[in-house]
């Protein structure tokens, strides 16, 4: 067990140093998430009707869970790379522990998400955006993303290890992010989409973490949503987990 | 090691990928403290058998055991005394020389400061001192190896495994590359070097074997397979083609077989290569034959493997694309 988490400690910092040195990998946590920001605020945002909250607010939380399940793919991207790289049979030859090499870029994705919600809430705050809640709900509200966050890293992590190439990783990515992201209550209320999307939109476990986000930030009644967001999460770590742990065993990249 | 055998048993190991058979049956035993040189055309299973050896795969049927640990059940055991360097160089692009090396050896359970120093001993060794703290992104494909194989020698395994250690490099690199490996045998390390270079496994190999269609077909020194298939030829070169009768005369004792001529020129293979220069001087001499140029010439490797496998060793690319696929 000591082992377990000094060997995903190493691989966490491992992560965590060569992001800089990826500006491109950077880019995508930081000036992107910016520009849809932007986007929704100033372009479609007059045209979005959100009764009893201003757009801004309604937006930020929207955009903070796309900003994390997008930022996924870079942890899918970076396994399968480490994969092909043959770094991935350099660290299974090593006497580490065997789930460390997964733990440790998912537990380096943790601070990464962290660092886009701070770029994001800035940037939120600089053109209307304020929390309207007790402080220590303001706090449930990004520990609960961070975890939300957390378990898409797990499933990113197994489509880094299935994917053939980075490629194929990126396309799986987003051909199951995109319709997590834009058919939920990220960007506008699920009762103005037709009707089968108004449902996928409210059962979408997106929609449950976004809506509980909001509830946190903006003092609005949770309802479920809080509960069904942590129980989401966890269910996809339970899953997911000891999915990528197995193919990681097993062989990666064959 | 639990007693005095040999560094790696294998027995009977298979592999299959789909329909592609990597491995039928191959038995193998390297002694401690040799390099074997496993040699072989691209695709002839050489990758397969590393990665079965070095844990990260496993075989379909049959036993591997490193150090006398089944590389199987007793893995981690394993993957303690091996060290694994091979063509994909597989060190952190974006990490500096000495920031791939502290983390392998952080991963091998050494603290940071000890990962550090043996880090900065190994950057030394590999010539590597002056880009130790230079993204490895900017080394040349030499650097990139050389950086690979410190990153296997962290933890002094007593066992290594070179796969391919110098396809595609640069001659410049190549040559620099089998010094440092020369270095590493003189300290006592088991290597396994899988090549596809004849000249590579003549070079640094103690015993080389030979894999094709993923069989052995032939384990031996260098010169012991070269001696399968017939020991020296002497090249003379005559003056004057009309001594060739008495040349051939004068050589013929030297020789099991008759000599074969060709132009001005007499080939006999010879027994031995001690003395043959000199003896085939005075004879000719005494004979009264002029000679142009007279020439001892060894079979290569080259005419080892092309005799054994009945093709040259560097071909068979879309074998090796099907192994790649699947390995």
């Amino acid at each position: 067990m000591r082992r377990l988490v000094t060997d995903t400690l190493v691989i966490a910092e491992r992560n965590l140093i060569r992001l800089p040195r990826a500006p491109e990998l950077l880019l995508a946590f930081t000036v992107q998430p910016i520009m849809f920001v932007l986007l929704f605020r100033y372009v479609f945002g007059g045209a979005i009707r959100t009764p009893g909250i201003p757009y801004v607010e309604f937006l930020i939380p929207g955009i903070i869970v796309q900003t994390i399940a997008f930022g996924g793919f870079v942890t899918a991207i970076g396994l399968n790379d480490d994969v092909h790289k043959g770094l991935i049979d350099r660290f299974r030859s090593l006497p580490m522990a065997r789930p460390a090499v997964l733990a440790g870029r998912t537990s380096a994705d943790i601070i990464t998400n962290a660092l886009a919600m701070a770029i994001l809430i800035v940037t939120g705050v600089i053109i209307g955006f304020s929390f309207r809640a007790p402080f220590l709900h303001v706090i449930a509200g990004i520990l609960l993303l961070l975890l939300f966050g957390y378990a898409f890293s797990w499933v990113f992590a197994f489509v880094g290890l299935v994917a053939s190439t980075p490629e194929s990783a990126n396309s799986i990515g987003f051909i199951a992010i995109f319709p997590l992201t834009f058919i939920s209550s990220a960007f506008v209320l699920p009762a103005t989409m037709p009707a089968p999307l108004h449902w996928f939109a409210d059962v979408n476990p997106f929609s449950k973490v976004i809506n509980a986000t909001r509830a946190l930030w903006l003092g609005l009644p949770a309802g479920n949503n809080i509960w069904l967001a942590v129980a989401w999460s966890l269910a996809i770590i339970a899953a997911f987990a000891p999915l990528a742990v197995a193919r990681y065993r097993r062989q990666a990249g064959t | 090691m639990r007693d005095d055998e040999a560094a790696i048993t294998v027995r009977g190991v298979e592999k299959s990928f789909g329909d592609v058979r990597a491995l039928a049956g191959v038995d193998l035993d390297v002694a401690p403290g040799i390099v074997l040189g496993l040699l072989g055309p691209n695709g002839a299973g050489k990758t397969t058998f590393v990665r079965i050896l070095a844990t990260l795969l496993r075989a379909d049927a049959g036993s591997a055991r490193v150090l006398g640990f089944d590389v199987v059940h007793e893995a981690g055991e394993v993957r303690k005394r091996i060290g694994l360097a091979g063509q994909y160089a597989a060190v952190d692009e974006n990490l500096t020389g000495l920031e791939n090396l502290v983390m392998v050896g952080r991963l091998y359970g050494s603290s940071r400061r000890a990962a550090t120093a043996r880090g900065r001993q190994l950057l030394a060794h590999f010539a590597l001192e002056d880009a130790a703290k230079r993204v490895v992104k900017t080394y040349s494909g030499g650097m990139r190896r050389r950086l690979d194989l410190a990153a296997a020698l962290v933890a002094e395994p007593p066992v290594l495994f070179l796969d391919e250690p110098t396809t595609g490099l640069d001659p410049r690199s190549r040559i620099g590359m089998w010094r440092v490996i020369e270095q590493l045998v003189a300290g006592g390390t088991t290597v396994l070097l899988t090549t596809q270079y004849l000249e590579e496994a003549d070079r640094l190999a103690d015993t080389i074997a030979v894999i094709d269609h993923g069989q052995l077909i032939a384990q031996g020194t260098s010169d012991e397979l070269k001696d399968q298939i017939g020991g020296e030829r002497l090249e003379v070169r005559l003056e004057d083609r009309a001594q060739c009768q008495t040349a051939m005369r004068a050589l013929t004792p030297m020789s099991d077989e008759a000599p074969a001529i060709e132009g001005h020129v007499v080939t006999i293979n010879v027994r031995q290569r001690g003395g043959t220069i000199v003896e085939a001087v005075r004879r000719l001499s005494d004979a009264g034959v002029d000679v142009e140029d007279l020439a001892l010439r060894r079979p290569t490797l080259d005419d080892v493997f092309l005799t054994l496998t009945g093709h040259a060793a560097e071909e068979s690319e879309s074998a090796a694309e099907e192994e790649e696929a699947f390995a």
